[in-house]
């Protein structure tokens, strides 16, 4: 992938000119529970993790919960699925595969989700989640998603 | 594995999800633990909703419960006791979970080498027949290690 490999700081208002993924993300109770928050650079959208003793899988380490980190990519997946889509449902996960490369450590972390293909009931993405340095991504994801269009049938 | 280090897991069991903030925080129990198998539990949870039109709760937290029995069942997979880590985690969703019921995930560890452990998990309402979700999984043992004859 050939993205800047620019990590976003908060001096930048984040949804500014998306209300709607800020409203999108408040109206799912897991998305937080995490705690999640948007954050746009033109038309790049990052999803936040900012954060919280709550989202800790292993304190002797401290590691973040994979589990918590898989969930945060699954969010940033079905987010940007909804940013296409006119639909007013929302898409869900078939099929998803995570790698975990390094350690979550306690501080913020970030996704992006890219589509790879986007069909009219099946989406394919692929989502890497980083922390101090986008080029050393902590975890990945890439599976494939209903569509909202495709689970409305 | 021994029976000592499987005597251990299950005074830890309940420690494992309560001491751990995250399952803490989703309301992840311990349920039970055997050579090379655990179960754990997820009760209905309103905060953790994924689509307040259904009330169905989000895929991450089904993803949150199978990682959890998963790690339980590869700690009890090793010969050696000591901490695991998640290398890979492979989710199938076949429907949704039915709102208000509590899900259990059953893991198993069929094989594990010295460094790995390879995982099997379903989580279902009640029914294993009728599976919410499988997970294929691998997990690398991690940090200091004990073997059965150093516990006391």
């Amino acid at each position: 992938m050939s993205r800047p490999p620019k990590t976003p700081t908060h001096s930048e208002d984040p949804s500014e000119s998306y209300p709607d993924i800020r409203k999108f993300l408040e109206s799912i109770p897991y998305a937080q529970t995490l705690g999640v928050k948007p954050f746009f650079m033109g038309e790049e959208f990052t999803l936040i993790l900012p954060y919280k003793r709550e989202n800790i899988g292993n304190p002797t380490l401290p590691a973040l919960h994979g589990g918590g980190v898989g969930g945060f990519m699954e969010v940033c997946a079905i987010a940007q699925l909804f940013m296409g889509s006119k639909a007013e449902n929302l898409s869900k996960p078939i099929g998803i595969n995570i790698d975990y490369l390094r350690r979550g450590k306690p501080i913020e972390t970030y996704a992006r989700a890219d589509i790879f293909r986007q069909g009219s009931r099946v989406a394919n993405v692929r989502v890497r989640a980083w922390q101090e340095s986008y080029d050393s991504p902590i975890a990945t994801l890439h599976g494939h998603f209903l569509t909202a269009e495709g689970s409305a049938d | 594995m021994s029976d000592k280090i499987l005597e251990r897991l299950w005074e830890m069991g309940p420690t494992l999800t309560t001491e751990t903030p995250h399952a803490k925080q989703l309301g992840i129990k311990f349920v039970a633990v055997d050579k090379g198998r655990a179960t754990m539990s997820l009760s209905y949870n309103k905060e953790l909703i994924g689509d307040t039109n259904t009330g169905v709760l989000h895929g991450g937290a089904v993803t949150t419960l199978l990682d959890q029995a998963s790690g339980l069942a590869s700690i009890a997979g090793f010969e050696t006791l000591g901490a695991t880590a998640t290398l890979s985690l492979r989710i199938d969703y076949m429907r949704a979970a039915t709102p208000e019921k509590t899900i259990i995930a059953q893991a198993h560890c069929y094989k594990a080498t010295k460094h790995v452990a390879f995982i099997r998990a379903v989580a279902h309402d009640g029914d294993e027949t009728d599976p919410i979700a499988t997970a294929q999984a691998c997990f690398m043992a991690t940090g200091p290690r004990l073997n059965a004859e150093d516990i006391k």
